[in-house]
């Protein structure tokens, strides 16, 4: 066995976001911060549904879009509170104590920064792309 | 704000190095040595000695006792994921290779104007093959396949969870693939398109090939789900303790990623193919405008499938990307929680662009607007994963030079060209023009090619010597077939986006001389016999006898995860122990990790049963929750693949009753499979894993392996009904009145009779988990007889409803929807009959008890979600036409 084939790792001094220098609160597993890493995108999801949906009824029932741009306006910003309030929610989390990225300790702290972070990250692609659907009623909002 | 790059990390250039296995134990950086939160039950250091030389020998002996390979002609019975990893990944790649062939058919037809090399009607079902055969029966299957083979390796686990589930996919798989594809031998062969679309499918192709494509395709979705099911479950489950979230290899981020979108885009187009092949083999008229039905709905159907696949595709072969970039930067990835963000991203917003298929058709320029928005969207994440790689590349030192990253820079390159033409196409008015024509030809192959097979060939050079007992494919070879592929490919389909642009149309089997295509199309033939004598060096290379070179070193490449643990030549456990996990780079990072992996100072370092046997942990942070046994061969799998893959080829033919006979001996196949294999009640109820850990050997409820599976298996049979659902909504928004005024509507009475009593089936079933646990036998019992004719009665209610109505499904599409939409609900009812009597039997015989209940959880689950179908299918059946009144 050639066992031989692995490099030393590079001495380096401790970084300053070790674990060890936290307080390492109590941080049980809970399964409800890795599903909340998919919230913000179903919410970009139920938007781009509760647009596209009534748009294409309302253009294959009536021909036109009516009052739906008021609509989309306020489902628009009901979405982007509920993206830009998980997506604080996790920005904090990220940023809880010293620890900066890339989050690789084993620790559960840094566990909890990682899905904080991610989840952040999430939030502002879906934030982008709940916009790019609502400038669609904004730019182009016509049944032709 | 950046997620940079890790402080630590392999030296940068590869030494020479001693004998020495233990020598990185010197000179460690501090926080090696740091381990936080030791007072949890998973996070433990390894034993400090290893056990004396005979204890080892003797683990090691029980370990091959368990986990031998089987001999013989009963090799064929293995289920391990060694050999059917392997055996999927080749068969996979020989479908790939058959799909090569019809594509070089293709272009000596096209070579030259009006050429009769191939008929018309020959070339239809070469290109429809060619489309089917590379999407469905070569990129799915090669991920699943890959997956299956490496992901175990990678997570440090002897096996997946359900190791016979993946030998039945695979079962499944070669024989509905070998079924499509041996149709064009008989003249017989699809040719409506890979897309189906109807009503092509549905009026002008009366043969047998559509039926082929319908029912030989759904039959291997299925198992593309089943695939799904293990790798969810793998990547949630079975990883090693400590190996938390934000630890995993980033190729389990994208599993579970593309996992989840199997389970969501697949089912629609199993919808699609129930309505289809109702139309085709019995006249529901679905898709005929003439009474009622409309070919959009397919193409809804098929593109909320078709578009997130060809994300479902390319997403692993950036798993591999990011698995293989690292090694060679000798570098972690830069921005790890960046790529997490691109993986969970992309699989999102690869689900809002389906109607960019369609802008051609005369949908509301909102509509259009929509998912255009949507289409340019996807780039943003889709950019963020290749920037990682490109940064780690940067910043690693890229030391290593070999053709496994030639291929990956190439599909750096080559993708991105597709994904430009992408962002081209997802303009509008651009798709009006080029739709349809060989531009979209070339953006579709420099996205597939570029995004998918380039890292897959990267990822052969890359892991062969993994699956290979550690001989390596040759680097000459791989450098001549990169520069054939990579020319042979530019050369064959650049062209076409300029003889797209000049107006030729996909799919038509030739064109007259003199429209300015004639050299394009030359030149594209040309290099298409490069790209494929690119593609003979590479499986010559693949495949060449390799008996006399030496093997290969232990980790090859010097990588630092947990698959390239493996030994040379390998073993059949996989892993001699289970190891604590603290770093996102075990090998680079853990000191001593070899060797006390190898020397059994893990986890599991014995098999004393002589059992097959691997952790399971908790989602979040893996810490030890079970020692999972899983089965070991058999020839089940295999059987009940050839019975169920006898349903669907007799229907093909609509041999009914060979058909039914088929299916029942696949049903009753599959209930011995898990009579005999499942749940099975342990000696004892816990055992020593050692490190002074005591894990159970069987749990049930949401704990359990197979409680997981069941949620993750339901969910994506929740996504066809649902799409079922979607069918009969999409009604009503094209016809001025739905349900149309003098077709009769289901008896409303016995919809609600029926759908009670299945609910009350639900509760009963409920009742009887519960009187289970609490031990009284007389109360499981009237239970769970109560919830059979419960749930019977209800079934026939639901029967009932309609015909007593008096729905023809022929006549129109409204009584065809409400139809399959009963028939749907009821199957499901009686489906869960069978489960509900296989608890009771289980019970009678006493490999159900109190505390062993996991069979009545998984049941009483599957009912959680059946009682959902149920209320909705009622709710939708009975009350729709009563708010259609009242509705515009």
């Amino acid at each position: 066995m050639n066992d031989a084939r692995h490099d030393p790792p590079r001495p380096d001094p401790p970084r300053p976001d070790s674990p060890e220098g936290d307080a390492s609160p109590e941080l049980p597993e809970r399964a409800g911060l890795l599903w909340l890493l998919a919230f913000s995108p179903t919410v970009w999801a139920l938007h781009l549904l509760a647009c596209y949906i009534p748009a294409a009824i309302w253009c294959a029932k009536f021909g036109t879009l009516g009052r739906l741009q008021i609509y989309v306006a306020v489902m628009t910003a009901a979405a982007l509170a509920a993206i830009a309030w998980t997506g604080w929610g996790g920005w904090r989390r990220h940023q809880i104590g010293a620890g900066t990225t890339p989050h690789d300790f084993d620790a559960p702290i840094d566990r909890h920064r990682f899905l904080g972070f991610a989840t952040a990250l999430l939030s502002g692609l879906s934030a982008v792309a709940t916009l790019f659907t609502a400038a669609v009623f904004v730019l182009a909002g016509v049944c032709d | 704000m950046s997620d940079g790059p890790d402080s630590h990390g392999p030296g940068p250039i590869p030494e020479e190095r001693d004998g020495d296995p233990n020598r990185e134990a010197g000179g460690l950086p501090e926080r090696h040595r740091v381990r936080p939160e030791r007072e949890r039950p998973g996070d433990v250091d390894p034993l400090p000695e290893a056990p004396p030389k005979e204890v080892r020998e003797g683990q090691e002996r029980r370990l091959m006792n368990a986990w031998r390979t089987p001999k013989g002609w009963r090799y064929w019975s293995a289920v391990n994921n060694s050999e059917v990893g392997l055996w999927y990944t080749l068969a996979a790649f020989a479908f790939f290779l058959f799909g090569g062939v019809l594509a070089l058919l293709m272009r000596v037809q096209l070579a030259f104007p009006e050429n009769d090399f191939l008929s018309a009607d020959r070339y239809n079902q070469v290109f429809t093959l060619h489309g089917s055969v590379m999407m469905f029966l070569f990129a799915v299957p090669i991920f699943e396949a890959f997956s299956i083979l490496i992901l175990p390796q990678m997570l440090g686990a002897r096996d997946l969870p359900f190791p016979r589930l993946s030998a039945f996919g695979f079962w499944c798989y070669l024989i509905g693939g070998t079924f499509v594809c041996g149709s064009i031998f008989f003249d017989a062969a699809p040719k409506g398109g890979w897309f189906m679309y109807p009503p092509m499918t549905t009026d002008y192709q009366p043969g047998v090939g559509a039926d082929i494509w319908l029912l030989g395709l759904s039959f291997i979705e299925i198992a593309s789900i089943a695939a799904a099911v293990e790798l969810i479950v793998g990547a949630l489950k079975c990883r090693p303790p400590g190996m938390r979230v934000n630890l995993m290899p980033l190729y389990s981020w994208y599993i579970l990623v593309v996992g989840a979108m199997i389970l969501f885009a697949f089912p629609p187009l199993i919808a699609g193919d129930i309505l289809l092949e109702m139309e085709r083999a019995f006249d529901w008229p679905f898709f005929d405008p003439a009474r009622g039905g409309d070919p959009v709905l397919w193409q809804h159907l098929f593109w909320i499938f078709g578009h997130p696949e060809v994300y479902i595709v390319f997403l692993p072969s950036v798993a591999l990307m990011a698995m293989i970039v690292p090694t060679f930067a000798r570098t972690p990835i830069v921005g790890y929680s960046w790529v997490v963000l691109a993986a969970v991203g992309t699989g999102f917003l690869s689900f809002g662009l389906w109607v960019h298929h369609m802008f051609t058709i005369g949908l509301p320029g909102v509509s259009i607007g929509i998912f255009s928005a949507a289409s340019m969207a996807v780039a943003i994440p889709t950019g963020v994963q290749l920037f990682c790689f490109l940064a780690t590349l940067l910043v690693g030192k890229a030391a290593g030079r070999s053709a496994a990253m030639l291929f990956i820079l190439a599909s750096l390159v080559t993708f991105v060209a597709g994904g430009l033409t992408g962002v081209m196409v997802a303009v509008a008015p651009f798709d009006f023009q080029a739709h349809d024509t060989y531009f979209v030809v070339g953006h579709l192959h420099y996205v597939l090619v570029g995004g998918t097979i380039f890292p897959i060939v990267g990822g052969f050079y890359y892991f062969y010597p993994l699956a290979s007992g550690g001989k390596r494919l040759s680097e000459r070879l791989g450098r001549i077939a990169f520069w054939l592929l990579l020319i042979g490919f530019n050369v064959t389909f650049l062209p076409m986006h300029w003889s797209g642009l000049r107006g030729m149309p996909r799919r038509v089997y030739t064109y007259p001389a003199g429209l300015g295509v004639d050299t394009l199309n030359l030149i594209s033939s040309c290099g298409a016999f490069l790209l494929a004598a690119g593609f003979l060096v590479f499986v010559w290379d693949v495949l060449r006898p390799k008996g006399k070179e030496p093997t290969v070193p232990r980790n090859l490449w010097n990588a630092g995860t947990l698959e390239w643990l493996a030994e040379i030549p390998d073993r059949p456990w996989g892993v001699r122990s289970i190891p604590e996990i603290d770093s996102r780079y075990p090998l680079w990072d853990q000191p001593n990790f070899v060797r006390d992996v190898d020397e059994g100072r893990f986890y599991v370092p014995d098999a004393k049963e002589e059992l097959r046997e691997t952790l399971v942990t908790s989602v979040i942070d893996a810490q030890p929750q079970q020692c999972l046994r899983v089965p070991g061969p058999s020839f089940l799998p295999a059987l009940a693949a050839l019975f169920t893959g006898g349903l669907f080829i007799f229907a093909t033919y609509h041999w009914w009753w060979w058909a039914g006979g088929s299916g029942l001996l696949g049903l009753g196949t599959i209930l011995v499979w898990l009579w005999t294999g499942a749940a099975r009640i342990p000696e004892k109820e816990s055992k020593d894993v050692g490190l002074g850990l005591t894990l159970p050997i069987y749990l049930s409820g949401p704990q359990a392996v197979g409680w997981w599976a069941m949620t993750i298996t339901m969910i994506g049979d929740m996504t066809a009904f649902i799409s079922l659902v979607f069918g009969y909504l999409f009604y009503w928004t094209v016809h001025p009145e739905f349900p149309p005024a003098g077709l009769a509507d289901p008896d409303r009475l016995l919809l609600l009779i029926g759908g009670g009593a299945s609910i009350a089936a639900w509760g009963a079933t409920l009742l009887a988990r519960r009187w289970n646990r609490q031990d009284r036998a007389a109360a499981f019992y009237i239970a769970a007889g109560a919830a059979v004719s419960l749930a019977l009665g209800g079934a026939a209610a639901l029967t009932a409803a309609p015909w007593r109505a008096g729905l023809d499904p022929t006549e129109h599409v409204y009584p065809a929807i409400v139809w399959v939409l009963a028939g749907w609900t009821v199957l499901h009812v009686l489906t869960g009959v069978i489960m509900q009597l296989y608890c009771v039997a289980r019970r009678l015989a006493g490999r159900m008890t109190a505390r062993y209940d996991a069979d009545l959880c998984n049941v009483t689950l599957y009912w959680h979600f059946l009682a959902l179908t149920v209320a909705i299918t009622t709710a939708t059946l009975a009350g729709f036409p009563l708010l259609a009144g009242t509705l515009p």
